[in-house]
């Protein structure tokens, strides 16, 4: 009985785990910005938006990414919504790719998910620029979309074998 | 044609309005809600101001928490620098100290008469001060603020001066009741009167969103009077927010673009307790 108690515990656990996730990544802004290398950041919470909810969206959804992207908002002191308002976007992105692919391929995603943070990004500069007057630095944008892109493939695999271990647990 | 175009608007409509599995909102719907959000927020709409001060109250707190194995990290990372240049820094310091203590005998009289001086014109500078933790600061590439615990219920107002030891860091931009948010002085969007001594010379300081600050709008003839020599920025008090004399960086100037770029003399990456100031200038003429 104990057993039974306990493995219904980890399964609800890892079940919760990508939401978890999202919002300690939200909340705790990894970007591995102490290590002081010039110019150099990515955005995670987008490379975990677009992984899971590509190809598991049963795991995050989406009120808990208009969540995560208020808490964004006042962590990194954006005009509130405009983080959900982005992240929601790649979700739309997702959610048509899925409908379109038969045979997923990582390249195409990957290419996707380029294409997907140069519009969010655009986007955010835009509303930043030109509704709210906040002055952003381009460059900086640029080059966290080009580490965001060349960092998916790690957190693809990372992720990709959380999902397998979630998934194992399920049908146990 | 008109099958693939059916495709494309099939895969729109079931990507923003279909609920799939364990999702309660249709993607459409959320959409929408951001973006009105964003629209009231643009406009101070008061009901998105009540709720990003409920949310900022809950997140700040709950953002130190999370914060706290990476800055656990941030920490260790600078005592093992400390302790490699440990050597070279205690040699240094022996010189400074040196230096110091003969300044510090003429810097004493100039006080005294500094103050004697002021009472002469009846002008007072009276400060208030209150000490803050730094609940998150997180060196982001969009803003860089840091999250004091101290908000409107210590008094802390829009546009009050923070202050590490004596330099000048930044300045409240946003008060809740627990907390505030500080704009640093290295964000894109911090402007501050400031006087380039001795060259006595008034300019503005912008913030570069990296490390530095730059100085804008001298004219070009100063150029040459700014040209090899060594340059403290102080606060100019114009404006009336901070006072007159707030040591803020050391100007130096890069040799590709001639800009003029300021070493802020407090580590923005380094900060724990900060003080919050307002200053009372009261002149008697």
């Amino acid at each position: 009985m104990s057993s039974l108690n306990k493995n219904t515990l980890i399964k609800s656990l890892l079940f919760y785990l990508p939401v978890s996730f999202l919002f300690l990544s939200v909340l705790n802004e990894i970007d591995f910005n102490y290590l002081e290398i010039e110019y150099f950041s990515f955005n995670i919470a987008h490379i975990f938006i677009f992984y899971w909810t590509l190809k598991s969206p049963r795991y995050l959804n989406y009120g808990s990414i208009f969540l995560a992207g208020l808490v964004n908002d006042v962590v990194v002191g954006l005009p509130i919504g405009v983080s959900s308002f982005c992240y929601l976007l790649i979700c739309a992105v997702t959610a048509y790719l899925r409908n379109i692919t038969i045979t997923p391929n990582f390249i195409n995603d990957w290419i996707s998910l380029l294409f997907t943070i140069l519009l969010v990004n655009s986007i955010q500069v835009i509303s930043l620029d030109f509704i709210f007057s906040i002055e952003v630095n381009y460059l900086r944008y640029i080059i966290n979309s080009g580490f965001t892109f060349i960092f998916y493939p790690i957190f693809s695999f990372l992720f990709n074998i959380l999902e397998k271990k979630i998934t194992t647990q399920k049908n146990d | 044609m008109a099958s693939s175009r059916d495709d494309f608007v099939i895969a729109i409509r079931s990507a923003f309005l279909k609920k799939s599995y364990q999702q309660k909102f249709s993607l459409l719907t959320l959409i929408f809600l951001s973006f009105i959000i964003i629209i009231l927020g643009s406009f101070n709409f008061k009901a998105i101001q009540y709720i990003k001060i409920g949310i900022n109250e809950v997140i700040y707190r709950s953002s130190f928490i999370a914060s706290t194995p990476e800055n656990y990290f941030k920490d260790l990372k600078i005592k093992i620098e400390e302790h490699f240049n440990f050597y070279d820094q205690y040699k240094k310091n022996e010189i400074e100290l040196k230096n110091l203590k003969e300044k510090k005998l003429s810097n004493d009289f100039l006080i005294l008469e500094n103050n004697k001086l002021r009472e002469l014109i009846n002008e007072t500078v009276q400060s208030e001060d209150i000490y803050a933790k730094v609940l998150v600061d997180k060196d982001s590439p969009y803003l860089k603020s840091i999250i004091l615990n101290k908000g409107s219920k210590d008094n802390v107002k829009i546009g009050m001066a923070i202050v590490d030891k004596s330099y000048l860091v930044g300045k409240i931009i946003e008060v809740n009741y627990t907390n505030s948010r500080a704009l640093l002085l290295s964000d894109l969007n911090s402007k501050i009167p400031v006087l380039l001594e001795p060259i006595d010379i008034h300019a503005v300081l912008s913030g570069s969103g990296k490390n530095h600050g730059v100085i804008e709008y001298t004219k070009d003839e100063y150029k040459q009077k700014i040209d090899g020599k060594k340059i403290i920025v102080y606060t100019s008090g114009y404006g009336g927010l901070f006072k007159s004399g707030l040591p803020v960086g050391k100007m130096y100037t890069n040799n590709i673009n001639k800009e003029n770029k300021v070493n802020f003399f407090s580590d923005f990456r380094q900060l724990d307790y900060v003080k919050i100031v307002s200053y009372d200038i009261r002149s008697g003429n």
